[in-house]
């Protein structure tokens, strides 16, 4: 399944769209895009985010596992997502 | 160390108050992000992949233990208590947030710190060796120009708007630990017979996608006319470099396409054209820049190699580390101390803010209250008395500041890779991390002897991986990370480009290469040949055939 | 599009002309640098002020005969990252000693009218909201600067010798002018010694 996937403006963070078209830092409150038409109005609503100040570089992602137990299919975004594989003292969790 | 005065002062805060107006106008939409981008990057402060990085300039990488305290008060304060050295004596934050940068670099500012223009199209931190104004071997201090430099670069209103990047670099010794000849500008400092200092300028190094070892472009320039040639250098590169392609814009692209004597002879005729003007560096300047730049007031002191030899003789890991870190002083009775930031298990380069703090203690305590960084992510104490010594020793061996590995295998410039970088292919500080857990001896290390590794995470080359004598590149093959590695690089004065080794290696395979590489080399060497030369004399086959088996039955893809 | 002259906002006498619209006699105009090489002559035969747009490519060593009889050159940014347009500006005024309006068109930020100010443009063509407002606000952001550009300002150099060195405070004020091709420090310094 697809998520889409942004920076916040403000401090940079990594987010993810939920399901009120908010962002969020936990992949698990991400929404999941299942259809054309759902990923297209989501990422519309990103754009309005852009020009809202709110996040930068919106892009869809593949999401793989179950709930609870989700992280994204690439390694760049599972970085992103759960924090540099170095430095475990320097983790955030996706809830951090 | 230069001290600013109110001109230097007032010139960093409108610049801050600027960058304040620029971030309050993005926050409110009134720039885009696209508008903003050069902006935020002509202040060092980049979009990574879990947050904003902010490139601090350390120039010519000399700093105060004053300005470490604060480095060390910015990562508790504005990051998450860390920092990070660069190739090019910058320090690096990694989780500043862009509504907080501007109060930062209000704080930088105020102890005579900036980020400006450490990013950008633009002239980039002036880089000099990290023994500037100490070495034995020195033939005149590079730092007074690095200044000089610095001043005549900083928002520079022709030149803010390059093709790309621009970077200078300066060695005062015939050992060029500045990597000159890897740099768009590089300045070589000489002697003529006369005992008067000169320049000899270098033009078109870089590593990137397409490296290149730089051309002289001038044997011999006066020191007078420093600023003039760079300017008609410069003014020459904006007008005709690439501005089609980014990954074709530099000078050594330009230099390259028409050849370094068509280049000099641009240069030349607009040089002719302007160089006794206003830019000419009158002696007054000179001297009045050189004395910031004056050493301190050294004692008179005895040799005492005595008393350190028995001292190397009760205690093997002191004796290790003498050889390894520690170097000739011009001053008798003084040494030059390394510390190196790759112990095994640390990110090469990182520095926490307690060790930031430690170190300006000890720096106070042991060398003047100075800290210099080098590009190759460590950290140098430039006056120890030799008596000290063996004290400083214990007090950096009780913070695990001491490895005893400068030059040496472990001693690996490793770029942040993947782990931070948005630019990156693959991850290189487990790569880093993995060939340092395979070499944890390290008496075979000194046995090893010099031999850089340098790895870089994408073909930006911020690992400097083409100027290792095993240099490694991440690279992404079907969503998998793989190293390709070379052999036979350098930056010294005796600059090369390594030789591509064979096809990509899977990550869990990279410390065993490396291992058979050492291996073939320890059985190959004659008497007093470091890795480097040891490659030079035999090439790359019997590498080759110790990495990736008998290379005539194997398709090195 | 507003155009701010010498720090005022002012109308635009001038009209840019397409290469294949017929050339007015009495119009003051700014053509291209095709059209100049091509009916320079014509040009500069009428008594209506002619002026010059350079596109970022077109260097001002194309300009040739009749450069100091243009009223006007305006140097094009065709995006705010090509830099070029710096460079041709310092050249047409220390080089080619040019004195007409040296105008900023394109792409421009805010923020680079400080540097276009300082390498020698007088006229920037832009649109915001309040755009006299805003170029005192950009053009004042630096008080002090390091590099000579040959506008005459003193840079902080001057500034700090003037401090340090009571013989050369008594000197004329500030460095080398636009027109006055000397090097200001030489001069000051051996006419002391």
């Amino acid at each position: 399944m697809q998520m889409i996937i942004a920076s916040r403006l403000v401090d940079g963070r990594v987010v993810f769209m939920d399901d009120g078209a908010d962002w969020t830092d936990s992949i698990e409150d991400g929404v999941c895009l299942e259809t054309e038409t759902e990923t297209v109005r989501r990422m519309t609503a990103a754009e309005l985010a852009i020009e809202n100040c709110e996040i930068v570089d919106p892009y869809l992602i593949e999401v793989v596992g179950e709930d609870g137990e989700r992280r994204p299919a690439k390694i760049r975004e599972a970085i992103r997502a759960f924090g540099p594989s170095v430095r475990t003292d320097q983790l955030y969790s996706s809830g951090g | 160390m230069y001290r600013y005065d109110e001109f230097d002062e007032k010139l960093v805060c409108e610049r801050v108050e600027q960058f304040r107006r620029q971030v309050e106008r993005r926050m409110s939409g009134e720039l885009t992000e696209d508008q903003f981008k050069p902006l935020r990057l002509l202040n060092g402060l980049y979009m990574q992949l879990h947050a904003y990085m902010l490139r601090v300039n350390i120039p010519y990488g000399s700093l105060s233990s004053k300005q470490m305290r604060v480095f060390a008060h910015v990562a508790r304060n504005y990051d998450k208590g860390f920092g990070h050295f660069t190739t090019r004596q910058n320090i690096q934050y990694n989780w500043v947030k862009l509504e907080e940068v501007p109060d930062l670099l209000k704080e930088l500012a105020e102890v005579e710190v900036t980020a400006i223009q450490s990013s950008g199209n633009c002239v980039r931190n002036i880089t000099a060796d990290q023994y500037a104004g100490r070495a034995a071997e020195e033939l005149a201090d590079p730092r007074p120009y690095c200044e000089l430099l610095r001043q005549y670069s900083l928002l520079h209103p022709e030149f803010s708007y390059l093709p790309r990047k621009f970077k200078i670099s300066v060695t005062g010794s015939p050992t060029d630990r500045a990597a000159v000849a890897l740099h768009d500008i590089g300045l070589r400092m000489h002697l003529n017979s006369s005992g008067k200092m000169g320049f000899e300028i270098l033009v078109g190094g870089g590593q990137g996608r397409t490296p290149f070892i730089a051309h002289t472009i001038r044997e011999w320039l006066d020191p007078e006319h420093v600023l003039s040639y760079v300017e008609a250098i410069l003014r020459v590169y904006n007008i005709h470099g690439r501005r089609d392609n980014i990954y074709k814009a530099r000078i050594k692209i330009v230099v390259n396409q028409m050849g370094i004597d068509k280049y000099r002879e641009l240069v030349d005729e607009e040089w002719e054209r302007i160089k006794d003007g206003s830019l000419n560096v009158p002696q007054k300047e000179i001297d009045r820049i050189n004395d910031y730049f004056a050493p301190p007031v050294y004692e008179t002191l005895e040799d005492v190699s005595d008393d350190l030899d028995s001292l190397r003789e009760i205690s093997a890991d002191f004796d290790r580390w003498m050889n390894s870190n520690v170097v000739a002083h011009k001053s008798a009775g003084y040494s030059i101390v390394n510390i190196t930031l790759k112990a095994p298990d640390r990110v090469p380069g990182d520095i926490t803010a307690d060790d930031m703090d430690a170190l300006a203690d000890l720096s106070e305590r042991y060398s003047f209250g100075e800290i210099r960084v080098s590009h190759r992510q460590n950290l140098t104490f430039v006056d120890v008395q030799q008596r000290d010594l063996h004290s400083l020793w214990q007090d950096l061996d009780a913070i695990d500041l001491a490895t005893p590995n400068l030059g040496q295998l472990t001693d690996i410039i490793c770029c942040p890779g993947l782990d931070f970088c948005s630019l990156a292919n693959a991850r290189s500080i487990p790569v880093a991390n993995d060939i340092n857990q395979h070499f944890l001896d390290v008496d075979r290390l000194a046995l090893v002897g010099d031999l850089t590794v340098n790895i870089s995470g994408c073909m930006n080359a911020c690992g400097h991986h083409h100027v290792g004598n095993i240099g490694i590149l991440g690279v992404d093959k079907r969503g998998k990370e793989f190293f390709q590695l070379t052999l036979g690089g350098s930056s010294d004065e005796g600059a090369s480009l390594g030789d591509r080794l064979g096809r990509g290696l899977p990550q869990e395979d990279v410390p065993e290469a490396i291992e058979a590489i050492v291996d073939r080399y320890l059985e190959t060497r004659n008497d007093g040949e470091r890795f480097l030369d040891t490659y030079r004399r035999v090439g790359i086959k019997p590498f080759q055939n110790a990495v990736y088996g008998d290379v005539s039955t194997k398709v090195v893809a | 599009m507003a155009l701010i002259n010498n720090g005022a906002l002012v109308e635009d006498d001038f009209v840019y002309l397409d290469d294949d619209a017929n050339l007015p006699e009495d119009d003051a105009v700014i053509v291209s640098l095709e059209r100049w090489q091509a009916s320079r002559e014509n040009l500069l035969r009428r008594s209506a002020p002619i002026g010059l747009l350079l596109k970022s490519d077109q260097l001002p060593e194309c300009i040739g005969e009749g450069l100091q009889r243009l009223a006007v050159i305006a140097l094009e940014f065709p995006a705010f990252r090509d830099g070029r347009a710096y460079s041709y500006a310092r050249l047409l005024r220390d080089k080619y000693a040019y004195k007409g309006e040296l105008r900023a068109v394109g792409d421009i930020l805010l923020e680079q009218l400080h540097f276009m100010v300082r390498t020698g443009f007088d006229s920037f063509e832009f649109e915001t909201d309040d755009p006299l407002r805003d170029f005192e606000v950009a053009a004042s952001d630096f008080s002090v600067w390091y590099q000579p550009t040959g506008d005459g300002r003193d840079t902080a150099s001057e500034l700090r010798w003037r401090h340090l060195d009571p013989v050369l405070s008594t000197c004329p004020v500030a460095g080398p002018k636009r027109t006055d091709n000397a090097s200001g420090w030489r001069s000051f310094l051996a006419r002391r010694a």
